[in-house]
């Protein structure tokens, strides 16, 4: 047994795990925190993701005992303290970003992490920012909607800027989808696991 | 799947590491990043009784400028080499290549070290350390030596560290005064590539003096195409030469056939993709 401590969303926990103990079961498991969820057994769905030190991480591709000393920010720490939503997660409301939600905890956490490094990504660098996470419902047209909107949600909060300024609406607003350039879109197909020896 | 138990130790010196390696014996296994041997251990391909944690080793992390070379501690992240100034500015083929790795989740965690380490033919940087020449520094109990990137990779997931012995650093000649570029081609997102080529090239005058070129998943480990290089030296910088030198790309090459290309195939796509990437990395222009 190895004694670890972690913060989780805002929380100190002092817990024994044993070293192969996987973060995501350690959350779910032991702290009971079940918004982080298991989509595969391959490292590829992305749908446990979670926040470990500021970074976007896959927590069933890390031992608990590699997050003794770091603050992890779940789903579940993500709205404020009223309950009221951060905008990435209103955004994924708004816009309809989600269908079943199996894959909506680690999508909203990587575009949390994303939008943190590059605040105005196009829409390319949107699909590109979360290819580690797999949804297997909506054919990514909303969520990569819903990102837009979050980020100018994100910078109006920052500079104030007038909601007419930027790109989109504020969250909470009810809105027509906006022209969608007829780009094609690359949907990614999920990726055999790498076959190993 | 749940990996089976092992002990844990978490060394805080780089001396502390190696001594924990050798105490642990043959079944004792570094733990760096965690994105390959996480998933080996969950999926019981990998059952090592100690793993020696290298999470703690703040001296092997980071880019140093050292004259010619660039010194990168093994424990630079993905996404530190992508931050790197240093990196940007003086190896910028290693910057192109890392940013193709999987995705930004893997590249928060996955570190420089463990990509080598590894020995993938199919991973990214080995191909790149390969085309440049990169020096491997590594240290066992007999202190630290120099193993030249042509000697490092011995065959499959295998590489020349001794028993007990781990990488510390790697020294990346600058690649001041040469044009770079990686060409990867994968089938879909965060998939890995089917075939990769890393270029270097220096030109003088018309002509291309020097040219570099590693295959990723081309052989049972990270290629040189020699054929390529001999090609280009000294021959004229125009889109016809480059094709014709580009057409050898496979020549020696023994790709695999899996599940998603054939060894046929791969052959083909690697003289496709080192064309373009010697053009990009030449800046050559269709005549
Ligand atoms: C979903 C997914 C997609 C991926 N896609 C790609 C891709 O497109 N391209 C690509 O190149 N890679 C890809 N990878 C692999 C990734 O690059 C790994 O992170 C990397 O190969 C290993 O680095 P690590 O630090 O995580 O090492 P670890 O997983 O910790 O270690 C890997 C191996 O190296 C050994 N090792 C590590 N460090 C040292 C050291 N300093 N000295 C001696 N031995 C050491 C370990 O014992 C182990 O055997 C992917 C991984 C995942 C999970
Ligand atoms: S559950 Fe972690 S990547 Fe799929
Ligand atoms: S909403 Fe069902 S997997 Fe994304």
């Amino acid at each position: 047994m190895t004694r670890i401590s972690i913060t989780v969303d805002g929380v100190r926990y002092d817990d024994d795990v044993e070293a192969r103990t996987l973060l995501v079961h350690h959350l779910r498991d032991r702290l009971g925190k079940v918004g982080t969820v298991v989509g595969c057994d391959t490292s590829n769905c992305g749908a446990c993701t979670v926040l470990m030190a500021g970074d976007a991480v896959k927590s069933c591709n890390v031992l608990a005992v590699q997050a003794d000393g770091t603050e992890i920010i779940t789903i579940e720490g993500l709205a404020g303290g009223d309950g009221s939503l951060h905008p990435v997660q209103q955004a994924f409301h708004d816009r309809h970003a989600l269908q079943c939600g199996f894959c909506t905890p680690g999508m909203i956490l990587a575009a949390v992490d994303l939008l943190a490094e590059n605040p105005d990504p196009s829409d390319a660098e949107i699909r590109e920012g979360i290819e580690g996470n797999l949804c297997r419902c909506t054919g990514y047209q909303n969520i990569v909607r819903a990102v837009r909107d979050a980020a100018s949600a994100l910078r109006g909060a920052q500079v104030a800027e007038p909601a007419s300024a930027v790109d989109g609406q504020m969250p909470g607003t009810p809105q027509a989808p906006p022209a969608v350039p007829s780009e094609p879109e690359s949907v990614p197909v999920e990726a055999v696991p790498r076959p190993v020896p | 799947m749940i990996p089976a138990a092992f002990e844990y130790t978490k060394p805080s010196t780089v001396d502390e590491a190696v001594r924990a390696l050798a105490e642990g014996g043959e079944d004792a296994r570094v733990l760096a990043g965690g994105q390959s041997l996480i998933p080996m251990l969950r999926l019981r391909m990998a059952a090592p009784t100690l793993l020696v944690d290298l999470g703690g080793l703040g001296e092997l992390r980071g880019v140093r400028d050292d004259g010619d070379a660039l010194v990168i501690g093994a424990m630079t992240r993905y996404a530190d080499l992508l931050r790197d100034p240093l990196v940007r500015d003086h190896a910028p083929l290693l910057a192109q290549a890392t940013a193709t790795v999987a995705d930004r989740q893997v590249r928060h965690l996955g570190t420089i070290g463990g990509s080598l380490a590894e020995a993938d033919p199919a991973g990214d940087l080995p191909s790149v350390a390969v085309a440049l020449d990169v020096s491997f520094e590594v240290v066992g109990p007999g202190g630290w030596r120099t193993i030249s990137a042509a000697d490092f990779f011995v065959d499959f997931l295998t590489t020349a560290l001794g028993d007990g012995e781990m990488l510390g650093a790697l020294r990346v000649p600058k690649q001041d005064g040469w044009g770079t570029h990686y060409e990867k081609f994968s089938r879909v997102a965060q998939a890995w590539s089917i075939v990769g080529v890393a270029v270097a090239v220096r030109r003088e005058n018309g002509t291309i003096a020097e040219a570099r070129v590693g295959l990723t998943s081309m052989g049972n480990r990270p290629l040189r195409a020699r054929a390529v290089e001999e090609a280009l030296a000294g021959a004229p910088a125009t889109a016809e030469a480059v094709s014709s030198a580009a057409a050898r790309a496979a020549e020696g090459a023994d790709p695999p056939t899996d599940v998603w290309a054939s060894a046929e195939y791969r052959s083909h796509l690697a003289t496709v993709l080192t064309r373009r990437a010697v053009v990009a990395a030449g800046g050559i222009h269709a005549s």
